[in-house]
Parts: structure tokens; sequence; C-alpha cells
């Protein structure tokens, strides 16, 4: 009798401390997104993507046998908070990885943070490319995945074969890079400075009725004239309510924007702006398993079936995905050990295509031209055959002549012309 | 006694044809030979509408605008087309009902150069129909895209025309046309009828012709000339349109700044959390219009906003006073204390509201009878919102002097700023005047909030964007006075809206930032100084 309690005692103890054994530490992972400000109403939606996407791995069991656990901060669009919170999570929180950021500034602000504290940021959204930083891995897209081939949709037939450009922007680093990229595109296709129109305004902007007048003006010179768009935020619903009001059609002066998304459509009646398009690598509407599943996740989570999905949130899932692969490979969270795994990590993503991770540190992703339909979704027009692989350096811009960004042996560099080893 | 015998030879007459009809002669008609297209890919269904046009059948109008508008659907087991009502399929051309157009059936696709042909094609079709409107959007549409070969069409329809509108823009097609035709009188002939025009879509196809004319002397001086008398028509109209946009943003900037005046420029509150009394003038506006939609019948949220305006005054304004007596009236005279205190209440304010309604933007629908432009001329388009905005900001300003000119409130209120001892002195409790008072101003705001969500995004930050403004009006206009802040932001709209065609939006209000330094530099008391507490403080 003694003998046999002796033996349950002693199996429960073991049943007991087993999990106690394996009960490490879990991995943080740090969200760096504004919940607050200008921004808060995209990059909230990018936090609960996180969120939902440490939920489901945690589901599955976690990541090494360990736990995932969010540490979520609000740098609430304050571009040198951003470089604060940052530290606080590398340092004081002991994070992972971070996921986060989404204007070009904050970014830049945190470069310096996250070169030296060596660690890991995952940023999601498309920028103006010309970096190719050795602590990010840059999951949006570059320009020649997004601002180049919408241009060349629009010089194409079924674009409408526009001749005169309208490049309108919001006042700060990305549109301007873009548009800088643009120009000297357009000059290799031989359109002449007095084809081309520039106008920044500033954030938030809301009165946007001469600017539309003095592009209808612009148009009428005889030539097909289409409008680029890099306004970002908020600015862009008064700037579309507008071109409604104005009864700007987009059979006559197309807009094709690369920061407006389903989310920012979710806050005006689309009606009137059907046929102005967007160019992104991934739209909601993409019929695939994938997508698919990744849309009723969404909805389960954020307990809506009327919230969109959108390409900055694709990004994230194909992140976190990556390094979750990466981590597996690699067996540990050590910085250095993820970013050389990191390298050629593929994902199957929502998008409907393989993403791979580039030595650049770029992925390699679709690119897709939406025209907005009536619903506030997008249908897609064109897209390309295949993934393309992003430039961290354009080639329009004379300077960038050779630059090469890669991080792997020989190469080892940021942008530089001749292998570091050789 | 005739009728019923000739209605019976008629029932039998067309029995009879449909009967010797054959079956097979239906799927060889050229008809329905080119529906056939409209379910392939882009360039098919070009080719098919094309068709369509040239075959002149009236049937095809309503399967073309159900394509452009996303309504066509294609069966996917036999390819048949149906268009959708009310979530039902109907066959395209036997309108029989073919079940839930969810299942089954997949929307034919368009893109921009197919809604473009679609609108030619419809244009082409419809240049005789019965309804007016119709030919209208026909003449506009046979315009804009022009062909050499819609020339006999557009002179038959121009010949059986009666309505002056639809002639006149028919006039336009025809001369706009005529410009393509491959006989140089003719074009010639388009060149000059065109020159009465003010359209600068018109001029846009001048200037188009202008560059493949080289080789005809006589041609390009009458296209110079036509250019010539549209710019210099079109010179005039720029100019009204720029005033209106100048007055549009003044009324905006008034609409904001006039509750300013009153809690600022009167009582002399450094009041930072305005714009936040703003913003929740614009959420009330939203829960308006959601209650409406969830209560009333669906017609009435199309009036929803004119209720909204009530509301957002009385939550505005009870705000107000509850703040009033809650915190400002412990730090008047200590304006920086006010400052700071405002300030961290606006964010206060911003983060409840972003709390309690989510960071992401609440749409606010316009209603109908706000939404598009009135076309005073081709060159002049005044969108109808603003015109409403105009309006609206006006009316406010009126009801405001009203209330401090003809009530006894109003009494009271300027009492109490041109001097509290002796209005205390005469029986005014000048507490609840200036709980009132502050009200009043909030209130003020909130109304502006009901017009800036036709304009702005509804959204937490809404109220951030005009704050500054509205302390650049009520210090320019002449802190105190409501004729200043009626001056103060039309002049400043109208300024703004001259300068920024040249200077682009970012420079052409630091240059009004500057102007107004220099100005309050000179004048330091504003456009209309006044007698008030704020100067003797």
């Amino acid at each position: 009798m003694r003998f046999t309690k002796f033996l349950m005692a002693a199996g429960a103890v073991a049943l007991l401390s087993a999990p106690a054994v394996a009960q490490q530490p879990p991995i943080k992972v740090g969200v760096l997104h504004s919940l607050s400000g200008t921004m808060a109403i995209s990059e909230t939606t990018l936090k609960d993507t996180v969120l939902m996407l440490i939920d489901a791995q945690n589901k599955k069991g976690g990541l090494l046998g360990r736990k995932l656990e969010a540490v979520v901060v609000d740098p609430a669009s304050n571009w040198p908070l951003f470089a604060e919170k940052a530290r606080e999570l590398i340092q004081v929180q002991k994070v992972d990885v971070v996921f986060g950021c989404w204007t070009s500034v904050s970014r830049k602000s945190v470069l310096p943070v996250f070169k030296e504290l060596n660690s890991l940021l995952f940023y999601p959204v498309q920028y103006e490319g010309e970096e190719s930083q050795r602590n990010v891995f840059y999951t949006g897209a570059a320009p020649n995945q997004q601002a180049i081939p919408a241009v060349e949709y629009l010089m194409s037939k079924d674009g409408g074969e526009a001749k005169r450009w309208v490049l309108l922007g919001t006042d700060y680093v990305y549109p301007r890079t873009t548009n800088k990229i643009l120009r000297a595109f357009l000059h290799s296709k031989g359109v002449t400075d007095a084809d081309i129109m520039e106008n920044y305004t500033p954030f938030g902007h809301s009165d946007w009725q001469s600017i539309v007048a003095s592009v209808k003006k612009f148009a009428g010179e005889g030539k097909k004239t289409a409008v680029v768009s890099t306004i970002n935020g908020d600015a862009n619903v008064p700037f579309y309510k507008e071109l409604g009001n104005q009864g700007i059609k987009a059979q006559d002066i197309p807009t094709v924007a690369f920061s407006v998304g389903e989310e920012e459509l979710a806050g005006i009646d689309t009606k009137p702006l059907v046929g102005h398009l967007a160019a992104w690598n991934y739209f909601q509407s993409v019929k695939n398993p994938v997508n698919e599943a990744f849309i009723k996740q969404w909805h389960a989570f954020i307990k809506s079936d009327k919230r969109v999905t959108n390409d900055p949130m694709e990004a994230h899932v194909i992140g976190f995905q990556m390094w979750v692969q990466a981590v597996e490979q690699a067996g540990t969270t050590n910085v250095d050990a993820v970013r050389q795994a990191m390298y050629g990590q593929k994902v199957k993503a929502p998008g409907g295509f393989d993403s791979v991770m580039n030595t650049n540190h770029h992925l390699s992703k679709p690119v897709m031209i939406g025209e907005v339909q009536g619903n506030g979704q997008f249908q897609i027009v064109w897209q390309t055959k295949g993934p393309i692989k992003a430039d961290a350096w354009s080639p329009f811009i004379p300077e960038n002549k050779d630059k090469h960004a890669d991080w792997t042996y020989p190469w080892v560099c940021e942008s530089c012309t001749k292998p570091t080893y050789n | 006694m005739m009728r019923p015998v000739l209605r019976a030879l008629a029932i039998f007459l067309s029995c009879l044809l449909l009967a010797a009809t054959p079956r097979g002669a239906m799927a060889q008609d050229p008809f329905t030979a080119a529906l056939a297209g409209l379910s392939g890919d882009f360039s098919e269904k070009i080719e098919a509408i094309e068709k369509l046009a040239a075959l002149g059948d009236g049937r095809a109008v309503p399967l073309l605008q159900a394509l452009g508008d996303g309504a066509l659907l294609v069966r996917e087991s036999d390819k048949r087309l149906a268009i959708e009502r009310d979530k039902t399929a109907f066959d395209a051309l036997t309108g029989e009902s073919l079940g839930p157009a969810d299942q089954g059936f997949e929307t034919a696709r368009v893109n921009n150069r197919v809604r473009g042909v679609i609108r030619g094609a419809l244009g082409r079709l419809q240049l005789v129909s019965p309804d007016r409107a119709q030919r209208l959007a026909a003449a506009v549409g046979v315009l804009k895209t022009r062909a050499a070969d819609n020339l006999p069409l557009l002179e038959q329809a121009l010949a059986q025309e009666t309505d002056a509108d639809v002639r006149a823009l028919l006039q336009t097609a025809l001369a706009a046309t005529q410009l393509l035709s491959d006989k140089p009188e003719t074009r010639r002939a388009g060149a000059q009828a065109l020159a009465g025009s003010s359209d600068p879509d018109v001029r846009a196809m001048l200037v188009q012709e202008r560059q493949s004319a080289a080789n005809d002397p006589q041609l390009t001086a009458a296209l110079d000339a036509a250019i010539k008398s549209i710019d210099d028509r079109l010179v005039l109209f720029n100019l009204i349109q720029t005033i209106f946009q100048g007055l549009s943003l003044g009324s905006v900037l008034l609409l904001a700044a006039m509750g300013l005046a009153i809690t600022f420029g009167v009582m002399g509150v450094i009041n930072m959390a305005h714009g936040e009394m703003v913003m929740l003038g614009a959420y009330a506006t939203f829960v308006t219009q959601q209650l409406f939609r969830a209560y009333l019948p669906p017609g009435a949220a199309e009036y929803s906003i004119l209720a909204s305006i009530p509301a957002a005054f009385a939550v505005t304004g009870a705000l107000g006073i509850l703040l009033e007596r809650g915190m400002i009236r412990f730090l008047y005279g200590r304006p920086l204390e006010t400052l700071l205190m405002t300030w961290g209440l606006s964010m206060i304010l911003q983060q409840a509201v972003r709390s309690l309604f989510g960071p992401t933007n609440r749409e606010v629908a316009s209603p109908s009878w706000m939404a598009g432009a009135l076309q005073l001329s081709d060159a002049i388009t005044i969108t109808a919102n603003r015109v409403w905005i105009i309006v609206f900001g006006l009316l406010v300003l009126g009801v405001i002097v009203l209330v401090t000119r003809a009530t006894t409130y109003g009494l009271h209120m300027r009492a109490v700023t041109q001097n509290r001892a002796i209005a205390s002195t005469m029986g005014i409790r000048t507490g609840w005047v200036d709980a009132l008072t502050f009200g009043l101003g909030s209130g003020i705001a909130g109304m502006a909030g009901v017009a800036l969500s036709q304009l702005d995004n509804v959204s937490p930050n809404l109220g951030q964007g005009y704050i500054i403004d509205s302390f650049m009006v009520v210090v320019f206009g002449g802190v105190g006075n409501l004729w200043g802040t009626l001056v103060g932001s039309f002049l400043l709209g109208i300024v703004n809206k001259f300068l920024e065609p040249y200077s682009g939006a970012v420079l052409g209000k630091i240059f009004v930032l500057v102007a107004i330094i220099v100005f309050i530099q000179r004048r330091p008391r504003g456009l209309f100084a006044l007698r008030g507490r704020a100067v003797e403080v």
C-alpha cells in the first residue's frame, strides 16, 4: 500500500514538474504602432493584426516550446517618441523582435536605436526605398513594386495612355523621394517637365478645392492626364470627396494612389470614385484559400465582419510568419542567428504567391493595380505574372548607379559598389 | 366598336410574325452575336460594345448601363447575361427572374477604358431618346468620346432636337466632332463654332487638334482664335471660381472661429479645447445619423443633419457650461494655467472619443441635397455642400448677433464683458452669465462640427486642424469683435486661395502667417479693436 502511494505521489510530482521544466519564460514581441494621434487611424489596425498573429501562434503551441507575449507601447504619432519607445522595448522589456512604424519619418527616427542595440524591426508599409538597414526587414513595397508599375499601367492602352502627370503628395520624405524617382522614370520615358506638375500639401490638409481645380486646368491641355497621389493619412478623405464633388470621373482623369487602401476608403462614399486606382501588393478582394482564411481569422479576432483587411496588414502576416520560420530554423531568438535564417524564407502570402525574403532585406511580391468599387473594395484590373524583387536603390536615380544592398557574403553592406570582402 | 377588332388583328399579326421567325435565326442575329462578347475579357468587351453601338439597337441600352454600373452578371454555367436588381438576377433580354444574384453568377468586370467606350456607345444609342436627361448624358458622352462617324448621327439628332440645353450641347458635340473630319472646310467650321465655348474640355480638344494641324494655316488660325477666345473667358471664370473658393474656406474659418470669438474674444479664456468642441459636434452629427438610420424610416436619414444642429449645440453647450463651472472659473485671470488646463482637457477629450468610437474615421454620409456640384457654366463648378456651409456660417453669425444684441441675456453678457463690477452691482449674476457665455461659445463650436463633418474627417483629431486657424482669425479680426471675425475669416480665406496656386498650400499658409504677424505688430488689437475685459487685462 505504502509503495503504491509512494509511486502515485512520485508520478504526480513527475506529472507536475514536467510542464514546469518546459515552462520557460515567454518570447517577447514588441509592437510599436501609434494608438493615438494622426496615424492612429492606420496603425491601430496593425497593432491588432500582430496581436491576432501572436494569439494564433500561441494556440498552435507557441514557438520553440515557449509562449509568445506581446508588449504593446504607444508612440502617439510623435516621431521622437518612437525612438524612446523603441529603446524601452529593447532595453527595459527585452523584446526579441519588434513589429512597428508606419510613416518613413518614424522609421528614420528608430533606425539608430535598432542599430545601436542590435535588435530586429519588421516594417510593414510601402515606402520610398533608398535604404537597407541591417536591423530592419522591409515587408512593404519598394518603389519598383508599386509606384513604377502603377505609372507604367497608366501609360499602357488599358490604363488610358496618359501623357501628362500630376504628382500630388503630402509634404514629407516619402512623397518627395517617390516623386523624385517617378520624375526620373518619366524623363526616361520621354515625358518633359512641362507635362509634369508637382504639388505638396501638409499632413491633414482639408481644403482641396483649388488643388483639384488646378488639376482640372492642367488636364485641359489636350493630352490625357493622370494623377499620381502620395497623399498620406486623413487628408485623403476630403481629397476624394472633392474629386467626387467636382465631378472628376476616372475615365477622364484617373487617380492612382499609393497610400489608400480598404481601411482609408472605409470613411467615404465610394460611388463617385469608381474607377480611381490604387497600387498595392495585396487587396482584400484577392481570391485564394490563404486570403480567405486570413480574412476569416481577422473577422473572428476583431469580432466584426465589417472590418476590412489591407496591404500593410498582409505585410505583417508575411513578416511574422517569416520570423516564426526563421526562429524555428535557427532554434533560438538570437538576433544574429535569426537574421541569417531570414534570408530566403518563403511564405504563402494572402496576396496569392510565395513571398521570398531577399538578402537586401526586402521581399519579392506581386504588384496589383485595383480600381475602386462602389462598395469600398478594389477590383484588380492588372497584376504582374509573379512576384517582383524589390530594389532597395532605385536605378532611375543617377547617384544610385551600381549601388548594391546585400547583407550576405561577399557584399555585406547597405550600399556599396564593390563587395566588402573579396 | 372598331377598337377590339383592331387589337385582335394586331395580336394575330404579331403572333404570325413571331411564328414566322425561325428559331435558328435568333442565334445568328448580329445583336445576340455581339452580346456574347460582353462576357469576355476587356478587349472582347470593347469590341462587343462598339458593335452594339454601331447596330443602333435600343435593346443594348439597359445592358450597357448595367455593365457600366457593375450590375451586369454572367451566369457561370452557360454565359447567360443577367442584370442585377435588389440582389436578384433578371435575364438581360427577357427580364425573367433567374434567382438570387450571388448564386452561380459572376459580375462582368469593366475598367476605365471599357467605361469610356460604354459612355460613347450609350451616347450614340441615346441621342434621340425620348428622355431629356438621357439625351443630355448622351450628348456629353458623344462630346467626350469623339468619333468621326458620329457626324451624320449628330446632325440628325440636332435636326429633331427641341430642348435648348440639349441643342447647345449637341452643337458643341457636333463642332467638336467636325474637328475630326477629313474635309478641311468642315474642320475649320468646327473650330469657328467652338470659339463660343467656355468649357475647359473643349479647349483641350482644340489644343489637341492644334498640335496635329500644322500644315493647314487657315485651320491653325481658326484654332488659335478659338483657343484665345476661350482663354479670355476662362480668365474671368477662374477669378470667380477662386473668389468662391476663398469664400468657402472663409466660411469654414468663420464657423470654426465664431465660438472662439466668444470664449476667447469676449471672455478672454484661452481655450485650447475649442477644437475638441468642434470635434464633439461632428461626433454628435455621426451619432444622430446612426440613430436616424436605426429608428426612423429610411428616407429620414437624409434630414438627420438638420436634427444634429440642435443636438450638437446641446451636447457641446452643456459640456461647456459644465467645464466653466467645474474648472475654468477657478482660473480666471491666470492665462498660463488656463492654457495648460484646457490643453490637457483637449487631450483627455480626444482620447475619450478615441476609446469610445475607435481611432478610425467615422462616416457621416452627405445627404443627396448637399452632394454634387452646381454647374454655373462649363468652367465654374461650385460644390453644393460648400454653398450650404457658407449659408450656414452666415446664419449662425446672424443668430449670434441677434442673441447678443436683442436679448436680455445678450445685454447681461455685454454688461459683464464691459464692466464686471458695475454689472454685478446692478444685480446681474455674473457667474451664471460667464457659464452661459462659455456654453454658448462651446455650443457654436459644436455647430461648426456639424458643418465640418461634411468636409473633413470625423476622427478624434478633427479639432486639431482648426485650433490654430481659429486663434489666427480671432486675433486678426480683433479680439472680442464678431464683425472682425467675419471680415477676418473671409479675408484670410480669399487671400489664401489667391496665393495657393502660386506658392503651394504649405508656403501659402506660411505667407499668410507672416503677414498676420506683421499686421499684428502694426495693429495689436486686430482689424476692429473693441473695448472690453480683454482690453482691461
